[in-house]
């Protein structure tokens, strides 16, 4: 499936490290001293067996016996060297781990806001389960990598070059012998790079896909149990976790396979230098003269070679895990915001009631048919206005409209003749409220909850506030009123209790345009006119936007607009609209008022 | 804290190896191919020397000397290093894939085996556990669990390199290689060092990983109202500060990390300087002599290799095991429900279920109930009405019915079955609920619909058209196999509820239980709806709907009133209208209000 996100998961390597340092700057802070700490620490891990070397072969093994002075000195030498090592490689450890976590820090978080910045529509392309995954698995993938492997890899090259040199200065027809017999290995790297690239992209794309299978039944574990689906659903989640393992697996082989290369070039390099060395030696080939001494010497002088070039081919090969992380999470940075916020350029809503209008305003989800066909609407500020239609006639879609959660296809949207793209987030969200249809409440306490619409209310105000929507009763109902704990999603309120909650915290956020879609929807009809009473005292001076099914809301409203099929077809208040024949309210009422068995 | 940490530390070493024994138990032949291909890749390391020995030997030396060699030996040369070569790249590609597939195959076994909880489990025990905490359980922490095994066929296939060391060792001089071997004691003291100073940290980082994961969960599921209300300044710090908070304890662990490693690949060389001292002394006073030093030596710097594809996997053991307990903590978790063996087989020619509930009582928390003391019968075929304002424990008692909680007290019947007698997924054989809140799968219709049920095309049909959902449906791009997004993001509220109705309606329940189910659907649907689950003869399902319309309540043969978890009141509407004033006032809201409006215009007028 591919998302409008996956546009990130093109980019190549050297693109993905660059974006991904422009993401973390902190990745590059001190940097320098790194560098230099792990050219130390390396050089440490060659001075030490040199020293060794050197101790054994003049010290214990010296021609006049052994020279317990030298043998000191270098004892010495060799000590403070594994001191200084160990010590070069524990700062550069924690440098780098400082450095790596600051900048995942920074990514998590950036990436987790920019998720919240996306368009509506744009986070409903990928399943939550799979979007999570990218702030949190991709992220740690990659500070395995910068930890681990991407100054070793740097460390490393720097050794194949110091290689190089040495050995051209011994023989280059000898180091020519060498890089030809790696050429194969360095040639077909950047093939295997990109097949690894590929194969660990799929990896951490069904590390996405497996969360969000295992997400959906835990959210919907009423409806598997009550459907008795456990079997089907766990062979979807198996389908998912074996995905994953058949990827991972894939990507291991290519791994083992590419990593095993340089092996086998290295045996090809050790017998090129002794069979070219020997035909040297015997003039047969450029005229060299070489001696058997200066032949060996060479062979060891390769292994200083193989080393490293093994150590950067490994780390390049784990980095495509890391890679293939990164690219996910900046594919998420890179995916555009629709919904541009003029910011500071943009204009500020005054206070007071707004009034609304949609001029010739046409709306299509991506890829459907037009759900909204040139709508022309006038809300005059200060009006109660209810939206009534058919199940799927465009109610909600107009709210979002309204609210600015998406934009119109064509025509535009204005509040107080502002064209709604034109004003400032803050100034927008803080004069206009929507409350969805699917309400949502996170895992705390129904203060908080509610705190959600101002942030700085007291526990008095929300009382209040409470007080003033008829809801006294039920919140001194409550044996912890407003401490109570409504669980994830709300889910240990009752369905109408987690709806006054979503009206309440709308209440206390104290907009000039308050819209809400089925707000009320599993109220109880009691408390619902209850309610609508208070609402209708608390709206005055306020322009308010309300659709329901239940049509006495619309009884109560200044003017009823009917949708139908996408465009209004009637508006005007509920007695004129009773009084049109035929015509679409009339429709609807009449059945109400049957199903209220009036 | 400090304390706890100690704890934990001092057993993890063990720990971890008991963690890595259930891995080398589940999958002990691919932990042998991947711990041979190692030996043999260590064998070949060896191989490599000789062969070079061997080539100086008999090939380079004689070519220098006499000028003169054979194209056979030269290619001598090249077979041998080709073939050793080769054969190391086997035992490469052994050891990594076979490590790679034990880890991957033991990730597979944990995390179907945690999800297979998470299905088993009851809802009480999924009201406690955020989702976002679950998805890390099944994820980051089974990564963590199985971290060590990576390394771990490296790690053991030297350790034979390292025993043959240490023997030849002993065998060159006993007391200098007593001297070298008094490492290890020191190498096991800072591993035990570290574990102990790593664990609390790793332990921590496991949790917190699952708080990023959890908040990040719930906000994205929250978009909409994190948008509506601008909060997303609020959620990026509630998110940011777990993030840092989870920064600095991996910056804490890491630096732990830091001097753990180079630490133990300092300690061999120490060993080696401390060797050469002593043996250049015992050389000097004559109790050895300079080849035994060499030797001891050299064997040492060999063993360094060992101990540290050693140290990287003790060092991967602290977060193995805090994962691993992780895990665990959802493995062990009891609370299955138990089923019986009964079925629910329906008595002959009966289209709907007889229902019976005797003095049920329930509470989410103890000594509040919520439920008490509920009564009902319904008899076959018939509809009962539930009515109450909200929260008076509606929706608890259609959990009840369908079983996705047990009672505190009293029973429910089914045909006179009790529920918890019948075997498991019998129950939604004959009964079927649909919520209040909707509840659809990211599938295509047809999916969404049948669960996987054995129904033709056809039926869907018929449900969907029973569900009033036919005529959109019919219009979507792709008909029945348009797939609905996540939780069925592409369909309007209304349209969700009525899919939600189908999967019900499809599977022809004899018990139905319908929780406010209709409430976005227009109100002339509701009764085509309810007249369709009735045949030709007028036999249908039994009912139990939860509902405020009155049109709908005066189709039930019974109506009882809940009044905060108890049955205050029960008869026909009728009956409830006349005698009940709570009740009229519940259910007469919108006329009361109706009426009043048209009072007050005609006082107006
Ligand atoms: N995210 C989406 N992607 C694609 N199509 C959508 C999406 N949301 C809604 N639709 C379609 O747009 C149409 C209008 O939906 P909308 O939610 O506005 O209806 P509504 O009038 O609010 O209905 P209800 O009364 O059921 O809430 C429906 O046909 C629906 O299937
Ligand atoms: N998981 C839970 N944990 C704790 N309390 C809960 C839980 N679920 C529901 N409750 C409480 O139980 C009471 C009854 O809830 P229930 O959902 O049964 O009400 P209801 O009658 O269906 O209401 P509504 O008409 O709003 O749907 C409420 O006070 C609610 O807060
Ligand atoms: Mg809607
Ligand atoms: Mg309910």
């Amino acid at each position: 499936m591919s998302t409008a996100m996956d546009s990130g998961e093109e980019i190549g390597a050297i693109r993905t490290l660059r974006r991904g340092v422009h993401f973390s700057p902190e990745l590059k802070e001190g940097i320098g001293g790194t560098l230099a700490l792990a050219v130390l620490a390396s050089a440490g891990q060659v001075v030490v067996p040199i020293a060794v070397q050197q101790v054994l072969d003049r010290g214990v093994n010296g021609p006049g016996g052994p020279d317990v002075s030298f043998t000191v000195w270098a004892g010495v030498i060799a000590a403070l060297a594994i001191v200084v090592t160990s010590f070069a490689s524990y700062r550069m450890t924690t440098r780098l781990f400082t450095s790596a976590e600051r900048g995942l820090a920074t990514l998590r978080t950036k990436a987790f806001r920019h998720v919240h910045d996306l368009p509506l529509l744009t986070q409903n392309t990928e399943r939550r389960g799979a979007l999570v995954s990218r702030v949190t698995s991709d992220v740690d993938q990659v500070s395995q990598f910068l930890v681990f492997g991407g100054l070793l890899f740097v460390v490393s090259v720097g050794q194949v070059l110091v290689a190089t040199v040495v050995m051209v200065v011994y023989s280059w027809q000898l180091a020519l012998v060498v890089w030809l017999c790696f050429a194969p290995l360095f040639l077909s790297l950047r093939y295997f790079q990109r097949k690894l690239s590929d194969a660990y992209g799929t990896v951490r794309r069904q590390v996405g896909l497996m969360l969000s299978a295992v997400s959906e039944p835990v959210v919907g574990a009423a409806v598997v149990r009550s459907y008795a689906v456990e079997h089907r659903t766990q062979r979807r989640i198996d389908e998912a976790i074996d995905a994953h393992k058949a990827a991972s697996t894939r990507a291991q082989g290519f791994t083992a396979f590419s990593f095993s290369l340089g092996g086998v070039s290295a045996g090809l390099a050790n017998a090129g230098v002794l069979i070219v060395g020997i035909w040297l030696g015997q003039g047969r080939l450029w005229g060299g003269d070489i001696t058997a001494g200066q032949v060996l010497a060479f062979a060891f002088l390769v292994t200083l070679f193989v080393g490293p070039v093994q150590m950067g081919t490994q780390i390049l090969t784990d980095a495509q895990n890391a890679i293939a992380g990164w690219r996910r999470v900046i594919g998420i940075l890179e995916t555009p915001a629709d919904l541009v916020d003029p910011g500071e350029a943009g204009a500020v809503l005054p206070r007071g009631p707004i009034d609304v209008r949609f001029e010739h305003v046409s709306f299509a989800y991506p890829g459907g048919p037009l759900v909204l066909r040139d709508v022309d609407l006038a809300i005059s500020s200060g009006t109660r206005v209810a939206v009534v239609g058919e199940t799927g006639s465009g109610k909600s879609t107009v709210a979002k409209l309204l609210t600015r959660l998406m934009d119109p296809s064509e025509g535009r949207v204005l509040l107080d003749g502002i064209d709604v793209r034109d004003i400032g987030s803050a100034s927008l969200r803080r004069s206009v409220v929507l409350v969805p249809q699917e309400g949502f409440l996170f895992d705390d306490t129904l203060a908080a909850n509610v705190r959600y619409g101002r942030l700085d209310a007291t526990d008095d105000d929300i009382r209040a506030s409470a007080e003033e929507l008829g809801l006294g009763d039920w919140l001194g109902g409550l044996p912890r009123g407003i401490e109570t704990q409504v669980g994830q999603r709300g889910e240990s309120l009752s369905a109408g209790e987690r709806q006054l909650v979503a009206l309440l915290r709308a209440h206390l956020a104290d907009p000039d345009l308050l819209v809400l879609d089925e707000a009320t929807s599993a109220v109880d009809p009691a408390l619902e006119m209850r309610i609508g009473r208070a609402l209708e005292r608390l709206m005055n001076g306020r322009t308010s936007v309300t659709i329901a099914h239940r049509l006495s809301t619309a009884e109560n409203a200044d003017e009823v607009v009917v949708v139908d099929r996408g465009q209004v077809v009637q508006r005007g208040p509920h007695a004129a609209l009773v009084a049109e024949e035929g015509g679409v309210y009339a429709g609807l009422h009449s059945s109400w008022v049957a199903q209220q068995g009036r | 804290m400090a304390d706890e940490h100690g704890q934990q530390g001092r057993g993890s070493t063990s720990a971890g190896f008991r963690v890595l024994w259930v891995a080398i138990k589940r999958e002990p032949w691919i932990f042998t191919v991947s711990t041979l291909g190692s030996v043999l890749f260590g064998a070949l390391t060896v191989a490599d020397a000789w062969v070079l020995g061997w080539s100086t030997d008999h090939v380079v030396l004689p070519a220098f000397e006499t000028g003169e060699v054979g194209a056979d030996m030269l290619l001598a040369v090249l077979g041998l290093f080709l073939g050793v070569a080769i054969l190391r790249a086997v035992g490469i590609v052994a050891r990594r894939l076979g490590a790679g597939v034990m880890q991957y195959r033991m990730q597979a076994h944990t995390r179907r085996a945690v999800t297979r909880q998470y299905l088993t489990l009851p809802m009480e025990w999924h009201q406690r556990h955020p989702t976002g905490q679950l998805l890390s359980n099944a994820n980051s922490d089974v990564e963590a669990a199985w971290g060590p095994i990576a390394p771990l066929p490296m790690a053991v296939g030297t350790v034979a390199m390292m025993v043959i060391a240490i023997v030849q060792m002993l065998l060159a001089d006993v007391v200098l290689a007593l001297v070298g071997l008094t490492i290890f004691p020191v190498v096991i003291a800072v591993n035990v060092a570290y574990q102990r100073l790593a664990q609390g940290w790793m332990t921590r980082a496991q949790q917190l990983r699952a708080e990023v994961s959890e908040i990040a969960h719930e906000s994205f599921d929250g978009a909409m109202v994190v948008k509506t209300l601008g909060r997303e300044p609020e959620e990026t710090e509630r998110f940011g500060s777990r993030a840092r908070e989870l920064r600095d304890v991996n910056i804490k662990a890491g630096r732990i990390r830091a001097a753990f490693d180079p630490t133990l690949a300092a300690l061999p060389n120490i060993g080696v300087l401390v060797v050469l001292a002593v043996g250049v002394s015992r050389v000097l006073s004559g109790a050895t002599d300079a080849g035994a030093v060499v030797t001891v030596a050299y064997l040492l710097t060999i063993v360094s290799f060992p101990i540290r594809s050693i140290g990287w996997l003790l060092g991967e053991f602290p977060r193995s095991v805090v994962g691993y307990r992780r895990v665990r903590g959802v493995l062990d978790a009891t609370g299955e429900m138990p089923y019986g063996d009964r079925t629910a087989a329906a008595p002959a020619g009966a289209r709907g279920a007889s229902l019976a509930v005797e003095g049920l009582a329930y509470s989410y928390e103890p000594g509040r109930r919520l439920l008490d003391g509920v009564d009902l019968a319904v008899a076959p075929g018939r509809t009962v009405a539930v009515v109450g304002a909200t929260a008076s424990g509606k929706s608890t008692l259609t959990m009840l019915l369908s079983r996705l909680v047990d009672p505190d007290a009293g029973r429910i019947l089914l045909d006179g079955t009790d529920l918890r007698d019948l075997a498991r997924g019998e129950l939604a054989e004959a009964v079927a609920s649909v919520p209040q809140t909707p509840f659809l799968f990211d599938d295509t219709v047809r999916g969404n619909v049948t669960l996987g049920a054995d129904v033709t095309d056809d039926e869907v049909w018929a449900a969907l058209r029973a569900a009033q959902a036919d005529g959109f449906v019919a219009a979507l791009a792709h008909g029945l196999d348009t797939r609905l997004g996540e939780r069925g993001t592409s369909l309007s509220g209304g349209q969700r509820q009525r899919i939600s109705l189908a999967r019900a309606l499809v599977r022809r329940p004899r018990l139905l239980v319908l929780d406010d189910a209709t409430s976005a659907v227009d109100p002339e649907v509701e009764a085509r709806i309810l007249a369709a689950l009735r045949d030709e003869t007028g036999a249908g399902p039994t009912l139990v709907v939860v509902a405020y319309r009155k049109a709908t309540i005066a189709l039930a043969d019974q109506v009882v009133h809940l009044q905060g978890g108890r049955i205050v009141d029960r008869g026909t509407h009728a009956e409830l209208l006349r005698r009940s004033p709570s009740y009229a006032h519940l259910v007469n809201a919108y006329e009361t209000e109706h009426d009043e409006t048209h009072d007050d215009q005609g006082v107006n007028a």
